[in-house]
C-alpha cells in the first residue's frame, strides 16, 4: 500500500518535472532558432522521432538497419522492397516517404491524389514486436521443458527465475480477481503480462523501439481484453448494465448511458494508460538527455559538459523508475484485465461493485 | 499529432503476432507449466497429508502398544495370582491330607496299643490266675492243717487281692 503511494508520488513528480523541462526546452528551442548562428537542435523533433515508429531501425545516428517495406495497393498488388530505398527522401518505384508515411508520387515527385496505399511494412516497431515474440517463444517453451526435465525436482535456471512471476500472475492476479474459473483465462493473462513486460523492458534499451508506448499496440491489447470480457460476460454482467442494482428507477436514464460508456471506458483506459505511461517515460528520459545538447547549442560545449553529470544522474534515476514502471504497467494491465473478466464471470453482483473497482484503478 | 493515430500496418502485425504468440504459448508453455505447477502442488499437499496421516497412525499405534502393555501386565498379574492361589491351595490340601493321615496313624497306633494292652492284661490275668491257683494250691497243701491258719490265710489273700 505504502509502496504504491510512493510509486504514484514518484510518477507524479517525474511527470511534473518532465513537463517543466519540456516547456523550458521548447522555449529555449525557439530562442535558439532566432540567432541562427549555432547548430539548431530541435528537442521536440528529436523526441518524436525516437518515440514514433519508422521504416528501418536507426540504432544510432546514421546507423540504420534496413527493414522490408511491404505495400499493398489495389492496382499494383503487394510490393516488397528494402526501406533503405526510401531513405534520405529518395523516390523508389513511385513511392516516397514523408513524415514516416509512404505515399504514391508521380514523376515530378508530387503526391498522387486518391491512390490509396496500405502499408504493412516491417517497421522498427514490427521488428521489435517480432523480436519480443522470438524472445518469448524461446524463453517459455524452455521453461516448460525445464518442468518436464526436472520433474519431481527443484526448479533450475531460467525456470526458477520465471516461476515466481508465473505463480504471482496466477496466485495474486488471476485467482483473487477472477475466482474459481481463473484457469480458462490464465493463458491469456500470462501471455499479456509477459508480452507487455518484455516489450517494456526492450523499450528501455538504447536504440530500441517504443512498442508498448505505441497506441496501435495498446489498442489491440485493449480490444482483445474487451472481446474476452464481453464474450465471457454472464447474465448478471449484462443485466447490471440495463438494470443496475440498488439504483432508483428515476436515475436509470442517467445510469444506463453511464454503464454503457463504462463498458467502453474500461478498455479505453487500459489502452491509454499503458501508452501514456511508457511514452511519457521515454519522453522524460529523452528530454533530460537533450538538456545536454540544448546547453551546447544555447551556451557552449563547456556548459554542456558541466551540466552533463547532473543530467546523467537524473537520467539514471528516471531509468530506474522506468524499470519499475515497466513491471508496474505490465502488472496493472494484467490485473485490470483480470478484474474486468472477474466482474464479467462473477455469479452475483454486489450493489456497489462498480464503485468498488473504480476506486481501485491505478492511473 | 500522429502519435495518437494507430498505424494500420502495426495494428495488423500486432493482431497477428500477439494471437500467434498466445496460441503457441498456450499450447507449448502455459499448459505444461501450469499443469506441472499444479501437479507439484498436489504432490506436496499429498506428501503433507501423508505425513499427517502417518503421525496420526503412529499415535494410534502408540496407544495400541500402551493398551497391549497394560493388558499384558494385567494378564501377568492374573497368572501370578492364579499360580499363587494354586500353590496355596496345594499346600493347604497337603497339610490337610497330612493332618488326616497323622490322625489316622495316631488312631491306628492307639488302637494297636489298646489291643496290645488288652492282650497284655489278659495275659497277666491268666498268669495271675495261674499263679494264684499255684499259690492257692501250695498254701492249701501246706496250711490247711489248722483251721485258724486257714482262715488267716484266706483273709490275707483276700486283703492282698483287694490291694491288687
Amino acid at each position: 500500500m505504502i509502496r504504491s503511494v510512493i510509486n504514484k508520488f514518484l510518477l507524479v513528480t517525474a511527470l511534473v518535472l518532465s513537463s517543466l523541462t519540456l516547456s523550458q526546452a521548447q522555449e529555449h528551442g525557439h530562442e535558439g532558432e532566432v540567432p541562427g548562428e549555432k547548430k539548431k537542435f530541435n528537442v521536440g523533433d528529436m523526441i518524436m522521432h525516437h518515440v514514433k515508429d519508422e521504416h528501418g531501425w536507426e540504432l544510432a545516428h546514421g546507423v540504420t538497419i534496413p527493414l522490408p517495406v511491404i505495400l499493398y495497393s489495389a492496382d499494383r498488388g503487394v510490393e516488397v522492397f528494402s526501406s533503405s530505398r526510401l531513405a534520405h527522401d529518395q523516390t523508389y518505384n513511385g513511392y516516397k516517404q514523408e513524415h514516416g508515411k509512404i505515399h504514391r508520387v508521380n514523376e515530378a515527385g508530387q503526391e498522387v491524389e486518391g491512390a490509396k496505399v496500405y502499408d504493412f511494412s516491417i517497421t522498427k516497431n514490427v521488428a521489435s514486436l517480432l523480436l519480443s515474440a522470438i524472445i518469448l517463444l524461446t524463453l517459455f517453451p524452455a521453461v516448460s521443458r525445464g518442468y518436464a526435465r526436472n520433474k519431481g525436482k527443484a526448479p533450475k535456471g531460467v525456470q526458477s527465475l520465471l516461476e515466481p512471476i508465473i505463480l504471482f500472475v496466477r496466485d495474486e492476479i488471476a485467482k483473487p480477481s477472477i475466482g474459481p474459473r481463473y484457469g480458462k483465462y490464465l493463458p491469456y493473462l500470462l501471455t499479456l503480462f509477459f508480452f507487455i513486460l518484455v516489450n517494456n523492458l526492450l523499450g528501455l534499451l538504447p536504440g530500441a523501439a517504443n512498442l508498448t508506448g505505441n497506441i496501435a499496440v495498446t489498442l489491440v491489447l485493449a480490444v482483445i481484453t474487451f472481446l474476452i470480457v464481453s464474450f465471457s460476460g454472464n447474465k448478471h454482467y449484462w443485466m447490471h448494465i440495463v438494470k443496475p442494482t440498488g439504483v432508483p428507477i428515476a436515475l436509470l436514464p442517467i445510469m444506463i448511458p453511464v454503464e454503457i460508456i463504462g463498458l467502453f471506458m474500461k478498455p479505453l483506459s487500459l489502452m491509454i494508460r499503458l501508452f501514456a505511461n511508457i511514452t511519457a517515460g521515454h519522453i522524460i528520459i529523452l528530454s533530460l538527455l537533450s538538456l545536454i545538447f540544448l546547453a551546447n547549442s544555447l551556451a557552449s560545449a563547456t556548459t554542456s559538459l558541466a551540466i552533463s553529470p547532473v543530467v546523467l544522474a537524473f537520467t539514471l534515476f528516471l531509468s530506474l523508475i522506468e524499470l519499475l514502471v515497466a513491471f508496474l504497467q505490465a502488472f496493472i494491465f494484467t490485473l485490470l484485465t483480470a478484474m474486468y473478466i472477474g466482474s464479467a464471470v462473477e455469479d452475483h453482483h454486489e450493489a456497489d461493485h462498480g464503485i468498488g473497482y473504480e476506486g481501485s484503478e491505478v492511473h | 499529432m500522429d502519435l495518437l493515430t494507430p498505424d494500420l500496418g502495426l495494428l495488423f502485425w500486432q493482431v497477428v503476432v500477439f494471437l500467434a504468440l498466445f496460441l503457441i504459448l498456450r499450447t507449448f508453455a502455459w499448459k505444461p507449466i501450469t499443469d506441472s505447477l499444479h501437479e507439484r502442488e498436489n504432490n506436496i499437499q499429498s506428501a503433507l497429508d501423508l505425513a499427517e496421516k502417518t503421525r496420526i497412525e503412529m499415535t494410534a499405534l502408540k496407544a495400541d502398544n500402551e493398551k497391549l502393555l497394560v493388558q499384558a501386565r494385567s494378564e501377568r498379574e492374573a497368572i501370578l495370582r492364579g499360580a499363587k492361589e494354586t500353590a496355596d491351595k496345594m499346600v493347604a490340601d497337603s497339610r490337610e491330607r497330612a493332618a488326616i493321615e497323622g490322625q489316622r496313624m495316631l488312631e491306628q497306633a492307639r488302637e494297636a496299643m489298646q489291643n496290645e494292652r488288652q492282650a497284655l492284661v489278659a495275659q497277666m490275668k491268666k498268669e495271675v490266675v495261674t499263679l494264684s491257683i499255684d499259690i492257692a494250691e501250695k498254701v492249701l497243701r501246706k496250711e490247711l492243717s489248722d483251721k485258724t491258719s486257714q482262715e488267716k490265710l484266706v483273709s490275707d489273700l483276700v486283703s492282698n487281692s483287694r490291694l491288687n
